[in-house]
């Protein structure tokens, strides 16, 4: 595995005035735009507790939410955070959409631009994808990435790095571990970039060697194949999704074996400093990564990752929303 | 350049001109984001308001959020009291179009239906753009629109009044 994947020349995030355009990776992302995303999504968190959740930022513009992988959750906060900053949404789901009729990805963006679309956003199976539409575009609409392949989930990470430094304290003291299956995760991928750009002074990846490479090391992290060894002095636990399908790659031998070593459980938990954060992405798989009674328990922030992840969505949106100067 | 104003004084001439107009234990206060919130501390002491002080940051309704995009720095607004049915003071430095106080108003009644909302400004510059009017105004001036008046703070406040050339 590549420590990075590039798709052509440039930073397409940033329009030619310097201002953040498009969010496709936190790779490439500068500290001062990652910083104003995460103050503005504080902004937008207090609007919850309002009679009126709803914002008039985004009156009159439109948003297309491309899914062409299944996923509930960051479908689902990117549908509410635009309707929440009054813009109009238009879902689309591959499985109904011209797509299985052998549609280009390009000539369904060019159908949606003829509709008048503001903003796209994409998850893909394929790396690149979001790349590809944003390069497509140009200034023409806003594109965020919501996952593309084993690539990059920007969002995702803002949203984990949002949860730490508000539940956490401050990343430039934290030692973050993210644990699971690390290679095929375009999850750890966003969050140890984002960590980097953010200060974080340690960040470790603990798992089996086949699902952490020390080939990791060459992205600045720590790599450990050892759960005790690894979470020794960590502030935050990063667990990862592990991805069923791996299994036929013959990866990991069995998820009960996976549960056995790298599984968090309460006992292990304590193998790190107390009071440890505990995040996860979502979907869990209980009993594999994580035991319930660590997802239920009292260090777990699991539930408020879902509530901060449509603060950060709003904010992303509302920043690139404005960057476009009247698009 | 900083004018000689004093706004320790123009601040004691706003709680003198509101404490008429306001009944202590009902009013709530709200400053809009910056100098509206510097001023409005002061003036919540001066009127011992009994319900904590609001603030609004109006960035998400800025009528003019097209042209410009969102403010780089936007800061959480907090109304910590139940708005409907309230007196509230909306509190400003510098009124000059009116399109600040539209958007603070239309934030305010996305927390409720408030039963009556007071402007008070510490400088009224003239070129209202909407039919907005401080109900308590300090100083009522008109100036050019090539002239910029800007509060300075928080510590000391201080009013400063700059030529520059008019947008276009």
């Amino acid at each position: 595995m590549s420590a990075t994947l590039r798709f052509g020349e440039g930073n397409l995030q940033y329009d030619a005035q310097g201002r953040l355009r498009h969010l496709l990776s936190t790779e490439g992302l500068r500290e001062r735009e990652l910083l104003q995303i995460l103050d503005t999504a504080e902004s937008f968190l207090s609007i919850a507790n309002r009679s009126v959740k709803k914002t008039p930022t985004l009156r009159g513009r439109t948003i297309a939410n491309l899914f062409f992988e299944n996923s509930t959750r960051t479908r689902s906060t990117f549908e509410l955070a635009a309707k929440r900053l009054s813009a109009d949404v238009l879902n689309i789901a591959v499985s109904t959409s011209s797509a299985s009729k052998g549609e280009s990805l390009t000539d369904m963006i060019d159908n949606l631009m003829a509709m008048q679309v503001d903003g796209f956003v994409i998850r893909h199976p394929e790396a690149g994808a979001a790349h590809l539409v944003a390069r497509h575009l140009g200034d023409s609409a806003l594109v965020v990435n919501a996952g593309d392949g084993q690539h990059a989930h920007p969002t995702q990470a803002l949203l984990d790095v949002f949860t730490i430094r508000r539940l956490g304290g401050p990343i430039e003291d934290r030692v973050v571990a993210i644990v699971g299956d690390v290679f095929h995760s375009r999850v750890a991928r966003s969050q140890i970039h984002a960590l980097s750009v953010l200060g974080c002074p340690e960040i470790r990846v603990i798992g089996p060697r086949t699902l952490v490479p020390e080939e990791l090391s060459a992205l600045g992290v720590h790599v450990y194949h050892d759960l005790q060894a690894g979470l020794r002095g960590v502030d935050v636990i990063c667990a990862l999704r592990l991805q069923r399908e791996r299994m036929e790659s013959h990866r990991l031998p069995s998820l009960d074996e996976f549960h056995r070593r790298f599984g968090l459980t309460p006992e292990r938990l304590q193998w790190a400093e107390p009071g440890a954060l505990v995040l996860h992405p979502g979907p869990m798989n209980r009993g594999v990564e994580i035991a319930s009674e660590v997802a239920d328990g009292a260090q777990a922030v699991i539930l408020q990752q879902v509530a901060h992840g449509l603060a950060v969505r709003m904010a992303v949106l509302a920043i690139l929303a404005g960057a476009a100067g009247g698009v | 350049m900083t004018t000689d104003w004093d706004v320790t004084a123009l601040l004691e001439g706003m709680a003198r001109d509101l404490r008429p107009l306001i009944h202590p234990e009902r009013v709530a206060m709200i400053g809009i984001f910056t100098g509206g919130v510097w001023l409005a501390r002061a003036l919540h002491a001066a009127l011992g308001l009994q319900q904590p002080l609001g603030r609004v940051d109006i960035s998400f309704y800025r009528d003019d959020f097209s042209q410009i995009g969102l403010h780089p720095q936007v800061r959480a607004s907090d109304i910590p009291f139940d708005v409907d049915g309230r007196d509230i003071i909306l509190v400003d430095d510098v009124l000059y179009t009116g399109r600040t106080v539209r958007a603070a108003m239309n934030e305010i009644f996305d927390y409720g239906r408030p039963a009556r909302i007071l402007l008070a400004v510490l400088v009224d510059r003239g070129g209202h753009e909407l039919p907005v009017a401080a109900d308590v105004a300090a100083l009522r001036l008109i100036a050019t629109a090539g002239e910029h008046v800007k509060l300075r703070g928080p510590d000391p406040l201080r009013l400063e009044l700059e030529q520059r050339e008019p947008q276009p």
